[in-house]
């Protein structure tokens, strides 16, 4: 009896000693991450960084065109996804209690949403760049584009289930038609948790690498032309890192340690701005 | 009407999107699949000098480096998730859930940079050695552990995806475990049950299908993962028994390849290992989302 007790205990200590330890193992790959970002990175942080364009290797240079050009990709992609996210969220929300496209729709976005980044590359690559003949920075916005629309998708819907069904019906009682409701009423009481699925869909495509390779490719020097390949970040962190030069490996540390906050302030943003609104409720 | 068929014209055009993926993925690898067959599956050639190609090494790459990061990722999930639910004070766990969040906000080629620059030859210069000091002497698995110690190659690939699919299991794995009813677990409480007992034989077959659900998930995530992986696989078309020699993945090999492929075969290869990567993880992200919703309907609040 006393054998079982302290062989019990013992399980259970060990077991959760263990638990301790994972959680542990899981915040020390986190710190070790941002601490090599900080230490390679803030060296190679410098003004030119942000004034002037990608170098040859052995000269001096900075990283503006690369920021530049995945600043413009970043919001293009967002303008054209969010939309459509939000409109087909919309429909899941509070049109699809009937019918078979709600359900349907919803089982896709989920799919969608951890789909391989890298395949999205490929498709915009045989659908638009192959058929244009060149690579470009359009073609980049649309492969976001598409990253875009399931997170924004499953944010709009979740957060419009959260609105009171009271709220409709107030509206609807004062004898505005559906559109209204859903346009003025609910999507507006809505309007805080979108924005943060808004902000995690940035986050998400800031960092992604993948989809751009095959569409916006690089460009070594400044370029605005949608038309044209452009240069971005993540694409030239890649080369970078992954050439022999010692002066651009700098360069893509520091790039690296730009992305990475980014993203980073854009996801406790994200988390801070819900959590206020969820204070209102 | 208009706005309901306008929101419904963007629901359709997600569907529609799919749909799309998938042919443009069929139609730009049909060259390739009536070139090869189902030969494409087995062979392991890969030579663009002879126009010959197969998509073995890449497959099992994939399907191997994932695998060693699930074994490694699912037990740690497991503990953080007890961690944060049962363990961890109040103050504490919403910091702690912030953190792992952070982990999985950091962008794949961050993960790819660290391992490749820091990571790696830590590994190769310390653990890789002890490995094949002790694990690489055990007969049957030995054969896995031993190699020469470079640092780069299947089981540092493996290892990075673990720590990047951690934060996706360990969340999904904490939202079930918060949905189990209070009054469940304090009655094995109130029979004398130590924590851990209440974990793996109260909490644990009551999550069982999200559980699984949220493995699955990660299991999508590493499947997929294409840039941490290029910098640490070492990008070698061969098949090896030994974890520690370079292999390929079939996202690397798409990453490395794709925008140098000439030729309408090679391209409509590559296609076709994008086709095959698609079809891989969307039956794997079905399976888990048809668990999760399964999960999600016992607990009542229906799909």
């Amino acid at each position: 009896m006393s054998y079982l007790y302290t062989r019990r205990r013992l399980v259970n200590m060990v077991s959760l000693s263990i638990s301790v330890f994972t959680m542990l193992f899981g915040l020390f790959w986190l710190g070790w991450i941002l601490w090599t970002l900080l230490d390679n990175g803030l060296p190679g942080l410098s003004l030119h960084v942000f004034t002037q364009s990608t170098p040859p290797p052995g000269s001096d240079g900075g990283l503006i065109n690369a920021i530049f050009g995945s600043l413009i990709m970043v919001a293009v992609g967002v303008l054209i996804g969010t939309p459509i996210g939000i409109l087909a969220g919309t429909y899941l929300a509070e049109f699809g209690h009937r019918g078979w496209l709600a359900p349907v729709t919803r089982f896709i976005n989920d799919i969608l949403l951890s789909a391989p980044s890298i395949v999205i590359g490929i498709f915009v690559y045989a659908v638009y760049v192959a058929k244009v003949g060149h690579f470009s920075g359009w073609g980049g916005a649309f492969a976001l584009a598409i990253l875009v629309i399931p997170v924004v998708l499953r944010t709009t819907e979740n957060m419009l289930r959260l609105v009171p069904n009271s709220l409709r019906e107030a509206a609807a009682a004062l004898g505005a038609p559906q559109w209204k409701v859903i346009s003025f009423v609910t999507l507006r009481a809505a309007r805080a948790g979108i924005l943060t699925g808004i902000l995690l869909a940035v986050a998400r495509i800031s960092g992604e690498t993948a989809p751009l390779l095959f569409t916006a490719l690089n460009n070594q020097f400044w370029s605005s032309d949608m038309n044209k390949p452009l240069s971005n970040l993540p694409v030239v962190i890649f080369q970078f890192a992954m050439s022999p030069y010692e002066d651009w490996q700098k360069l893509a540390w520091a790039g690296a340690l730009i992305i990475t906050l980014s993203v980073l302030t854009l996801n406790i943003l994200a988390r801070v701005l819900f959590r206020q609104k969820a204070n209102t409720q | 009407m208009l706005f309901r068929n306008l929101t419904r014209f963007a629901a359709f055009a997600v569907l529609a999107l799919l749909a799309a993926i998938i042919a443009s993925l069929v139609v730009g690898s049909m060259p390739a699949i009536h070139a090869f067959g189902f030969g494409f599956l087995t062979s392991s050639v890969w030579d663009p000098v002879k126009d010959e190609y197969g998509a073995l090494v890449p497959i099992v790459g994939t399907l191997v480096t994932s695998g060693i990061a699930l074994l490694i990722a699912i037990p740690v999930s497991f503990g953080i998730a007890i961690f944060l639910t049962e363990l961890s004070p109040n103050w504490l766990r919403r910091p702690l859930g912030i953190a792992v969040e952070l982990l999985a906000g950091i962008p794949s080629i961050i993960y790819g940079m660290w391992g490749l620059f820091v990571f790696a030859p830590l590994f190769g210069d310390y653990v890789e050695p002890w490995i094949n000091n002790h694990i690489g002497k055990l007969p049957f698995i030995g054969p896995f552990f031993s190699g020469p110690p470079m640092g780069i190659g299947m089981l540092t690939a493996g290892i990075i995806l673990a720590i990047m699919v951690i934060p996706f299991i360990a969340s999904v794995m904490r939202d079930v475990f918060d949905v189990v009813p209070a009054m469940l677990k304090e009655s094995a409480y109130g029979l004398g049950s130590t924590t851990w007992e209440v974990m793996w034989n109260v909490v644990l077959p009551y999550t069982r299908i999200g559980v699984v659900g949220g493995i699955m998930l990660g299991l999508g995530r590493a499947l997929g993962e294409t840039m941490a992986v290029t910098f640490v696989i070492g990008n070698a078309n061969q098949l090896n028994k030994s974890l520690f020699m370079p292999g390929n993945s079939i996202s690397s090999a798409l990453a490395n390849e794709f925008n140098e492929a000439v030729g309408t075969l090679y391209t409509s290869s590559l296609i076709e290992l994008g086709l095959i990567l698609f079809f891989i993880t969307f039956i794997v992200l079905s399976l888990a989302r048809l668990l999760l919703l399964k999960m999600a309907q016992r607990e009542g609040h229906g799909a």
